[in-house]
């Protein structure tokens, strides 16, 4: 066992946050308030790869498909300094470009890879709906066959990157199977007539990412754009869920180790009854904790990393990671704002921020009941077994 | 062309800890760095390539860990590095250090095609010593032209450059020179960019890391590391503030008028 990171890795964590330190952090504050991600921070984030960091070269990628542990640690890096930012790129490179790189064909890669890989194209991944969040089989957007052509209708809502994104994986109804519904992953060009953009949601948290409703009225694609075949659906979105709750455990992490570092930082600083507040114990044991919940959730995130890169099966790490991260950071951030006292209720101070970005990570990409029920099932049914 | 930049690896400090005992740096617990002004001229040399067919190498002298800033260099788009590195050249002096970079660029130019022409790229100064005379020591071992403080450079055909010179404050210098020269660049010729997630992972996988030894430089053991230093470090020492502290106080003009009474009682000006 072995938990030195790799030089390589090392290097992407130090450029990831000097990069994100000085593009995304100063402007972060602003981005909160505005609810609008920075058009110049895009850019530069363009070229320095962060959209395509899960799929090889050839599609313009950073190459890093076979190196999960740095995508999650560019993740970690990101969330530290802006969820929002942090949620739009893990969003589209994990639920988005991966699926397509993992379970498309070779046509599909070469169509839809690589403008999403530059950043040129955003991406999104969509289930939500109406009546089926938690419950993904309860899906009312359907899709039937029209000559060459699937003809999609529905809505979609709460679908993030979704006012921005140019490529969805949108997951439809196609048919009944026995007395379930039988689901499957359309890739949708948004420039498809039919397609609109409904209201765009005004947020908690992570209020710069693009969290929006999406209609589809007759929308005609493709007969090719079916991702990993008609009917895959229901096992094809479990499993890039999976992956995905890799970077959203990732993004918490960086959010609970900047809690933690403003923290630290305050405790040391601030002064009352004659001394530093770190030197009370009812402040160090909140320090204590946040370190100790903050790590753990790192060490989960970077195991079920390796283990999707040991190409084992890591869903029930995932959803450990996504969990434990989630709550982690919760806590964290809770203890941040109690730590910086009023000052910490102040939108001068970030850690409001990082209060309200993490309440939003229990609730998306599976809430901590799902993950919950995940794990419980998965040890109900296998026993302990990593 | 070749590029050839040379790149000093350093601790990332301002103010560095010397151990009393030995006059050596403390490193341990200190992150090292590549040399600032290294980093502009790694840049400046992209600049070069974006718009010139050329070979960017990037050459450090140091102990084997000195790969890590070669390894930076690479990853912002260097094609190859090469770190010179023996026990032999511990301990070195400026004099000595060019002398041992000087073996390294003879040896690959000869290795080269006989048309090919180079271009030199030092950072003027290094952060840690301050003495800015690897540079200008390199091209006289080299035997090529030098121009020192560029904070511009242009190229006027395929072997002649034309370089803005910083003189003395607020005076420029415009010199051509033909190639092959050494430049020594300042932080304000360019802001160096990050090297981007590819390049990272191109600079682990892609590409490798060159080590020459003397032996392999041939070169005479009586001018390297510490034997072929002409100077030798007496003492070394971070200089104590002695300097008293006053507190101002009263609205601006009152401030602003004793400050100004102060500066002149001190002769300041």
């Amino acid at each position: 066992m072995d938990f030195k990171l790799s030089a390589k890795q090392e290097m992407i964590r130090k450029v990831t946050r000097e990069f994100a330190e000085e593009f995304i952090a100063p402007i972060a504050e602003e981005s909160d308030q505005n609810s609008q991600l920075d058009p110049k921070v895009m850019e530069e984030m363009k070229k320095m790869g962060y959209f395509g960091t899960c799929v090889p070269k050839e599609y313009d990628g950073a190459d890093l498909h076979d190196d999960t542990i740095s995508f999650s640690i560019i993740t970690e890096e990101i969330g530290r300094v802006d969820a929002s930012w942090s949620i739009t790129t893990g969003v589209h490179a994990s639920v988005c470009l991966y699926p397509i790189y993992k379970y498309g064909t070779e046509e599909q890669r070469r169509e839809f890879l690589p403008p999403l890989a530059r950043g040129d194209h955003l991406g999104a991944f969509v289930i939500t709906e109406a009546n089926a969040g938690s419950d993904a089989g309860g899906v009312e957007t359907n899709a039937y066959l029209d000559g060459d052509e699937w003809v999609l209708n529905g809505s979609k809502i709460f679908a993030t990157n979704g006012g921005l994104c140019k490529t969805i994986l949108c997951v439809a109804m196609t048919g009944q199977k026995g007395r379930r519904k039988e689901l499957t992953v359309f890739i949708v060009d948004t420039d498809t007539p039919g397609y609109s953009v409904g209201v765009r949601e005004d947020k908690l948290g992570v209020r710069a990412s693009n969290t929006s409703e999406l209609v589809f009225q007759d929308v005609r694609i493709p007969k090719e754009n079916v991702l990993g075949g008609k009917g895959q659906g229901f096992s094809l979105g479990m499993k890039i869920l999976e992956y995905g709750r890799i970077q959203m455990a990732a993004q918490c992490v960086g959010l609970g180790q900047a809690a933690l570092e403003a923290s630290i930082k305050y405790a040391n600083e601030r002064v009352q009854f004659g001394k530093p507040i770190g030197e009370f114990q009812g402040i160090q044991w909140k320090i204590a904790d946040m370190g100790v919940e903050v790590h753990s959730s790192r060490l989960l995130t970077y195991q079920a990393s390796w283990m999707c890169d040991q190409g084992m099966n890591y869903g029930l790490l995932s959803s450990m990671a996504k969990l434990k991260a989630s709550e982690a950071a919760m806590t964290a951030t809770h203890d941040a704002v109690q730590i910086h006292g009023a000052y910490g209720l102040m939108k001068a101070y970030a850690v409001e921020r990082y209060f309200r970005d993490a309440k939003m990570a229990e609730i998306y990409e599976g809430t901590s009941e799902i993950q919950r029920m995940v794990i419980a099932q998965t040890l109900l049914r296998k026993g302990w077994q990593l | 062309m070749k590029i050839f930049v040379c790149i000093k690896q350093v601790p990332g400090i301002a103010e560095v800890r010397i151990d009393p005992k030995t006059n050596t740096l403390i490193r341990e617990g200190i992150p090292s760095i590549m040399n600032p002004m290294d980093k502009n001229g790694v840049e400046l040399a992209l600049n070069i390539k974006a718009e010139r067919s050329s070979e960017i190498i990037a050459l450090s002298m140091g102990p084997p860990q000195a790969q890590e800033v070669l390894r930076e260099a690479l990853a912002m788009g260097a094609d190859k590095a090469y770190l010179l590195t023996d026990r032999a050249f511990a301990g070195a002096d400026t004099l000595a250090t060019s002398h041992t970079l000087a073996l390294a660029i003879q040896k690959i130019v000869q290795e080269s095609s006989k048309d090919e022409n180079y271009l030199v790229i030092c950072g003027t100064q290094a952060i840690d010593g301050d003495t800015a005379q690897v540079g200008p020591e390199l091209a006289e071992e080299l035997d090529i032209p030098q121009i020192t403080y560029v904070q511009k450079l242009e190229f006027l055909d395929d072997n002649t450059i034309r370089v803005e010179r910083i003189f003395r404050t607020e005076e420029i210098v415009i010199i051509d020179t033909k190639l092959p020269a050494l430049i020594s660049v300042l932080k304000e010729i360019n802001s160096p960019r990050y090297p981007s997630m590819l390049g990272v992972v191109d600079a682990y996988n892609k590409k490798d890391i060159i080590y020459l030894d003397a032996e392999t430089l041939e070169a005479d053991k009586s001018l390297l590391g510490l034997t072929g230093s002409q100077t030798e470090v007496w003492k070394i020492f971070v200089p104590e503030r002695k300097g008293e502290h006053i507190q101002l106080s009263g609205s601006i003009d009152e401030m602003v008028h004793e400050l100004c009474q102060n500066l002149k009682e001190d002769k300041i000006f």
